[in-house]
């Protein structure tokens, strides 16, 4: 079994757009995993049944027994995140800055502080339109621990495909470098880039290779909106070229996207049209490359 | 003011809107624009300018002292990140799940961990003739974006006048790097393309902005693209939107190769106007 991870350093690139389109041309041999939990899109295009659901706890906030607590303000002291302001004579915690660390738990002379677990947003697996299934998530607005709902996805998507005996997981990633996109490359066999050729998307492509280059993991590039600016996509095939990255695809720019998005439906469903043919050549491509 | 720009969804246009916007801004007004998305900061290539202050940035982390330390797991027990691990002759410490909470640190009896500064990070200063330009990057392989964005603000606090228009080019997203670019601010523009995508992680960040209590608005970028839904539920939910600005190649053109827009595009400034005139407005309102 590999694991294909789609990601992009910036955003609107068309990663999504993208990854949705492989995950159709996949249909049921294929298990499909949306890592983007912060803004989580694919489900919009692949009408997905939700026929699972489970909250998903992660972290802990700190909670102060008003009854016990003796406003020694010790807790106030040692927290390095400025969570516990003294508001109507009392220590409360702000929790907002709360790390959820338990530094003050432990450090309060009468036990008057709990740790206390969070509901950090939904877990979901699902059939859907492209006749596979949709492991998928939604992270609670202002929630943390992004890369852990990540990392509970692609553990469950593993485990599915393993049941089912699929011999591929695709996995829509999250944009930046930080936390969510370390866990989003962590066990991934094949990484798919998505940029294009505008300062931004040279400079984000080249930090996020960095990182993959990291995890030792094959990539490959499709450059988005290639004709935009002919220098720049010069440049990032350069690029490719010397970091021994494959250069998959060069899509031209097409508002298609845009289109087909907003019927709900992936770039590759308008039957005979050049994008369709080029984003099908792309992933048998991608596919005999992993195998 | 603190202005911070934000969007659920990322390449929706708030590099292009902070780093116009400041400018424009700062024709008459005292300015000063900040990049917060510091795992992948782009405004700096829409900017130049003397570079005037160059800044490596350290988080804490713990360092064990194999000579003092008793094994006795503390630090293990106390650690909620999974950042130590005990092991039989010695104590491992992963810093890049640390938070420097400083807990392990303080409270092992053998005072076996101090803290020692890890470089994540740097952050830039440069004067471009009408306002300054802070940046910050995180170091590849450093997970955690919080830290540094948190001393960049400090930074920016420290160091310029209160009655300076501040604008912050926000992360994406809705999770912990987003909160900590937007807490402080006193509006924040949401800009999203009106695209079902758009649309849809516009309602994630509206969300996100209610539960910080923050003031906000809405742009709307690349519009004529798309369907009407942004601005149908704008309007049900009594959300002011600010600017449309146009779709148009030229402007894509234009940001591809690293140059601002308002200057070249009469469509696109009209509506920029837009907004510093709100800004301006809500400004001397002393909101």
């Amino acid at each position: 079994m590999k694991e294909i991870v789609v990601i992009s350093g910036k955003g609107g690139t068309g990663k999504t757009s993208i990854t949705a389109a492989y995950a159709m041309l996949g249909g049921k041999d294929i298990t499909v995993a949306d890592c983007d939990v912060d803004a989580a899109d694919m489900h919009l295009l692949l009408k997905p049944d939700r026929s699972f659901s489970e909250d998903f706890y992660s972290g802990e906030l700190a909670y102060i027994d008003q009854e016990k607590c003796r406003q020694c303000g010790k807790c106030a002291k040692i927290c390095r995140y400025k969570a516990i302001p003294i508001i109507d004579d009392k220590y409360v915690i702000h929790e907002l800055n709360c790390e959820g660390c338990s530094y003050c738990f432990y450090a309060c002379p009468y036990d008057a502080i709990t740790m206390v677990e969070q509901n950090v947003g939904k877990f979901y697996i699902s059939n859907t339109r492209a006749g596979n299934q949709l492991v998928h998530a939604r992270l609670k607005s202002g929630a943390d621990n992004s890369g852990k709902l990540v990392a509970k996805v692609k553990k469950e998507a593993k485990r599915l495909a393993e049941e089912q005996n699929k011999q591929l997981i695709l996995v829509d990633g999250s944009p930046g470098i930080g936390c969510p996109v370390v866990s989003s490359l962590s066990g991934a066999d094949y990484v798919v880039l998505v940029t294009e050729p505008t300062v931004s998307g040279l400079h984000d492509l080249k930090r996020v290779y960095i990182l993959v280059k990291k995890f030792n993991i094959k990539a490959g590039c499709i450059i988005n909106k290639a004709d935009l600016n002919v220098n720049v996509t010069a440049e990032i095939e350069e690029f490719l070229k010397n970091e021994g990255v494959d250069h998959i695809l060069n899509i031209p720019y097409d508002e298609e996207f845009t289109v087909a998005m907003t019927a709900g439906k992936t770039i590759v469903e308008k039957e005979g049209s050049e994008l369709q043919k080029m984003v099908n050549d792309s992933w048998e491509k991608i596919k005999k490359i992993v195998q | 003011m603190k202005i911070a720009i934000a969007s659920g969804k990322g390449g929706t246009g708030k590099t292009t809107l902070a780093t116009n916007l400041a400018s424009y801004l700062a024709q008459n007004h005292k300015v000063v624009l900040t990049d917060l998305d510091v795992e992948e900061p782009n405004s700096g290539l829409f900017i130049n300018g003397n570079l005037k202050q160059h800044d490596d940035k350290f988080k804490m982390i713990p360092e064990w002292d194999k000579a003092k330390c008793t094994l006795c797991g503390r630090c293990r027990t106390v650690c909620n990140f999974n950042a130590i691990i005990k092991l039989s002759d010695r104590i491992m410490v992963f810093p890049e799940l640390c938070h420097s909470c400083y807990a392990c640190s303080e409270l092992c009896p053998a005072e076996a961990l101090p803290m020692i500064p890890q470089k994540m990070g740097e952050m830039k200063v440069w004067e471009t003739g009408s306002f300054d330009f802070i940046e910050s990057k995180l170091d590849i392989g450093q997970e955690q974006a919080v830290p540094l964005i948190a001393q960049t603000l400090d930074y920016v606090e420290a160091n310029y006048p209160k009655e300076s228009i501040f604008l912050f080019d926000s992360p994406p997203g809705t999770s912990c790097p987003v909160i900590e670019a937007t807490k402080g601010a006193d509006l924040v523009i949401l800009i999203t393309e009106p695209t079902p995508f758009g649309f849809h992680d516009l309602k994630l960040a509206v969300d996100t902005m209610i539960e910080l209590k923050k003031k906000y608005a809405v742009v709307i970028n690349r519009f004529g693209i798309g369907n009407d839904d942004v601005e149908k539920y704008c309007a049900l939910e009594g959300i002011d939107i600010l600017a449309k600005l146009p779709n148009d190649r030229k402007i894509a053109e234009l940001y591809s190769r690293g140059e601002l827009v308002y200057e070249k595009f009469e469509g696109f400034k009209s509506e920029l106007t837009k907004i510093a005139e709100y800004i301006i407005a809500a400004d001397l309102g002393g909101e």
